[in-house]
């Protein structure tokens, strides 16, 4: 795998000659992320975004282990446990506020690092494993922050618990025992909180092993680049390390500045303040609302309010928010551009640029109230969504003229250092 | 191209003419980093030491108005087992009798009480070999052959001023720091 | 084949929306929403200011031992705050000595055990424990406070939107009631008008009803509006005890990743520098 001029790992000191002989670990990491590994010389900072996502897991996996010391799983204790953490444990209400504010951030930086997929088309051949991977992650990502928001105890863990388990009884005749199934009870209980832990603390692994299946899949074909040009020759390519070890250090000082920032001057502004209220079986909140990374999908729920023939409003609703992630898997046989990259299609720039302004309509209308005007801006902008990915983006595919591509990918970056 | 193994192995190689400006520039990034993964470190470590709340617990009072002669009570401290014994004058005079040299942790029974309360031994239940709980301070315990206390675990026996005197345990039973706030109140820790 | 199933579903699903959307708008139409009387009269916090706001604000330790006064001589006649110690304190200035007095002087005991019978007996609080609560338990909350339960305050700063003026504008927002208010939204027995509550009417009495209704330590003149402001400052300080600690550590963190972000640029920026070149 890889290209024939990547450079081969010569271990200088007889002491890893001796290991790399019997256990090539320093080998395979050189050839994934290190020296070993030809990448594309013209990547942006939306590359950086990758290594950010992997970053961000070892910060949640690293607090959200050290949480687990101080936390006790038990409807009675776990809100008081998240305050003895707080109050009490030494520097807990760093690692508390860290493991809560890096989960936003694990999701600000995967959404990127989505978009720079979905705009410069590295979806498409030979990097189709890579994408089908990534979503498999980010689907596992979505419920392990669900299970962890729950496990504090409070109204929103409560009712979020509550509501999201109530998805899975639209479907029809097994869904309210499946329901029970999940939630060992018929409400959010002890048994549920129980599991939810287990999971919430398994599944970080989970993803840490699905990410070295996505790591894996993108060096058989390598990294993709802006242009979307395939890789021609030596010197369309630099070694990961030290080229791109340095710009990812340049861009992780960035992401912790602005993750510092959060965590420490404004640690609940992404939070919700029903969450500090310890968990009422009795009494709802009067406006549930999911974290912020899943306000989108949210309003995809609710957007449907009317019965289609025999299929009830509420289970299109779960369907449809289900299938807005779900096609995504078939993303790449949707969008068969021969031209990967966002920057040489004029047609399917816009529509991207369209479908970003959708999904932070269907933001705001997932965190505002189920009222008239919202709701209805939500229908249009679900409308938007689906059309985007099932409709649109295989007919402009087919009728687009794409612009010029550059023959390689030195010629465009030596014919823009010589334009300017 | 020069990756920055190389840079950092030239640098070592040719320390005479001295580091050149931009290798400086990654050894300083590099350490820069070094030191923010050890300042992280630190609070990651930290955490595992004692809370504020099991700290707060670190001193206890005990009324002892209601131990009589001969008596002794296990209270709890840090967690841990606590013997408070009020000597006989018979137990006091068996302590006193041993000479010291004779001890494996030589203590007379005066160093291991408050002058003037001789009479009341004040010890962690603790046996000093691995940690188990001796018996002899409820009453009908087995005292041991020296009359104080007697670990079932290994075979420990302590004496009346709770040294130890046969058996593995290597010292004394631990003394607390302990003060009297008045004839009926002590404060342990 | 995908293609086409994909074109059908997504007719299906876009197509139904807009036939949902449209349902939607004609809903809007023929029966707009009207304003809630809630939303008419419900008023957002009032601005208030405090020391510790901001980047660099840190808790004014006078104010919060106020704070704590007004706390204990009137809020916690009905309200706890389970979460916090009295071993907390020592964090508003007082010394070890005073936080054992505050402990062993607190109205209600802390339960425990009779050492001789087991029975259910109280004995005087130690600085290691919680605040008591003023009621054993929730319903005994509610039977003493005609069926409303006084929420635990330890948390209220943060479980409200805007808390620390959410709680300064209730204290201070009692006022009679509109002409304009609808019947069915006056105030029932035992409700009292308060449009900085979100339903209007308040189960709790206007707590602060006197300028000098607490005697403060330092000669502050005790008016409500300081007293409100105080205890709001409070309870602030229970439910983010650790704030100035973390704004510290908060700009350590950052001074230290701008160093590291200006180094890793220059190091980044030099390892390219052959390649930017061509």
């Amino acid at each position: 795998m890889s290209f024939p001029w990547a450079n081969e790992y010569k271990p200088q000191h007889p002491l890893m000659q001796w290991v790399d002989e019997r256990l090539p670990l320093p080998r395979f990491v050189y050839n994934a992320i290190g020296g070993g590994y030809p990448v594309p010389r013209n990547l942006n900072y939306w590359w950086n975004f990758g290594v950010l996502s992997g970053v961000a897991l070892v910060i949640q996996i690293v607090t959200g282990i050290i949480l687990a010391m101080h936390y006790y799983a038990s409807v009675g204790g776990a809100f008081e446990s998240v305050e003895h953490i707080m109050r009490d444990v030494n520097g807990g209400w760093f690692l508390r506020y860290a493991h809560m504010n890096g989960a936003s951030f694990f999701f600000i930086v995967v959404y990127l690092h989505i978009f720079r997929g979905l705009y410069y088309g590295s979806y498409k051949a030979p990097r189709e494993m890579v994408w089908l991977l990534g979503v498999v992650i980010f689907l596992l990502m979505m419920a392990t922050a669900f299970m962890g928001y729950v496990l504090p105890w409070g109204q929103m863990s409560f009712w979020g618990a509550q509501v999201i388990t109530s998805f899975f009884s639209a479907i029809p005749v097994v869904g309210e025992p499946l329901r029970q199934w999940l939630l060992g009870g018929f409400a959010p209980d002890q048994a549920a909180l129980n599991r939810f832990f287990s999971l919430h603390y398994l599944l970080p692994f989970v993803i840490a092993a699905v990410i070295i299946l996505h790591v894996w899949a993108l060096h058989i074909p390598g990294s993709s680049n802006p242009t979307g040009v395939s890789v021609k020759s030596e010197q369309d390519t630099v070694p990961f390390h030290p080229y791109y070890t340095a710009k990812d250090g340049f861009g992780l000082g960035l992401f912790l500045i602005l993750f510092v920032i959060l965590t420490f001057f404004a640690p609940n502004l992404l939070g919700h303040p029903d969450n500090y209220i310890p968990a009422n079986p009795l009494s709802t909140p009067a406006h549930i609302v999911p974290e912020w990374y899943f306000w989108p999908f949210y309003a995809i729920l609710r957007a449907f309010t009317v019965d289609f023939l025999f299929i009830p409003a509420k289970l299109l609703g779960v369907l449809a928010m289900f299938g807005s992630i779900a096609l995504l898997f078939f993303l790449p046989w949707l969008d068969t551009s021969p031209v990967r990259s966002g920057n040489y299609r004029p047609l399917f720039r816009k529509f991207f640029w369209v479908l970003l302004i959708d999904i932070a309509i269907l933001g705001y209308c997932g965190v505002m109230p189920a009222e008239g005007p919202y709701i209805l801006l939500g229908q249009i902008a679900s409308a938007y969504y689906f059309a985007h990915f099932l409709i649109i983006l295989p007919i402009v595919s087919r009728i687009e003229k794409p612009l010029a591509l550059p023959n390689s990918i030195t010629e465009a970056v030596t014919g823009k250092a010589a334009a300017a | 191209m020069t990756t920055v193994e190389q840079v950092e192995s030239m640098t070592e190689a040719t320390e005479g003419e001295g580091v050149r400006r931009r290798d400086f520039i990654h050894i300083a990034a590099t350490s820069w980093a070094g030191i923010g993964a050890v300042a992280v470190a630190l609070p990651l470590v930290n955490q595992m030491s004692p809370s504020a709340d099991v700290l707060a617990l670190a001193s206890i009072e005990v009324d002892i108005s209601s131990i009589d002669e001969g008596q002794a009570i296990k209270t709890s401290w840090r967690k841990q087992p606590v013997f408070i014994r009020n000597l006989t004058k018979a137990e006091i005079a068996a302590a006193n009798k041993v000479a010291l040299g004779t001890l494996r942790d030589p203590q007379a029974l005066a160093d291991r009480t408050k002058t003037g309360k001789e009479n009341w031994l004040i010890t962690l239940g603790v046996c000093t070999h691995l940690g188990c709980v001796p018996l002899g301070a409820a009453a009908g315990e087995v005292k041991g052959e020296f009359g104080g206390y007697f670990c079932p675990c290994h075979g420990s026996h302590y004496d009346t001023a709770g040294r130890i005197r046969k058996g593995p345990a290597p010292l004394n039973l631990a003394v607390p720091e302990y003060e009297f706030l008045s004839d009926t109140v002590v404060k342990i820790g | 084949m995908v293609r086409l199933i994909a074109f059908l579903i997504g007719l299906f699903m876009s197509g139904w929306l807009l036939v949902s959307a449209g349902i939607t708008t004609y809903g809007m139409i023929t029966d707009p929403a009207k304003e809630t009387v809630e939303a008419k009269f419900h008023k957002h916090p009032k601005h208030v200011s405090f020391k510790h706001d901001g980047l660099f604000g840190k808790y004014d330790k006078q104010q919060l031992q106020r704070g704590f006064k007004v706390f204990t001589e009137v809020c916690s006649a009905c309200h706890s705050a389970k979460l916090v110690s009295f071993r907390d304190l020592s964090a508003l200035g007082y010394s070890e000595d005073e936080v054992k007095a505050i402990a062993k002087g607190w109205k209600t005991e802390v339960p425990s055990i009779n050492p001789d019978t087991g029975e259910a007996a109280t004995r005087p609080g130690i600085a290691a424990d919680k605040i008591p609560s003023p009621y054993a338990n929730d319903t005994a909350a509610r039977a003493a406070n005609n069926n409303a339960l006084p929420p635990d305050l330890s948390l209220i700063t943060k479980a409200r939107h805007n808390g620390p003026a959410y709680v300064y504008s209730l204290l201070t927002g009692y006022q009679p009631v509109p002409a304009n208010l609808p019947k069915e939204n006056r105030p029932g027995t035992g409700l009292h008008y308060n449009p900085y509550f979100a339903n209007l009417n308040l189960a709790m009495a206007e707590p602060l009803t006197a300028d000098g209704q607490v005697t403060y330590d330092d000669g502050t003149k005790a008016t409500k509006d300081q007293m409100a402001k105080d205890v709001a400052a409070f309870l602030t300080w229970t439910a983010e005890p650790k704030m100035n600690a973390r704004k510290a550590a908060g700009w350590v963190s950052l001074i230290f990743l701008l160093i590291f972000t200006g180094l890793t640029y220059l190091s980044y920026r030099t390892i390219w520098a052959d390649k930017k070149k061509h």
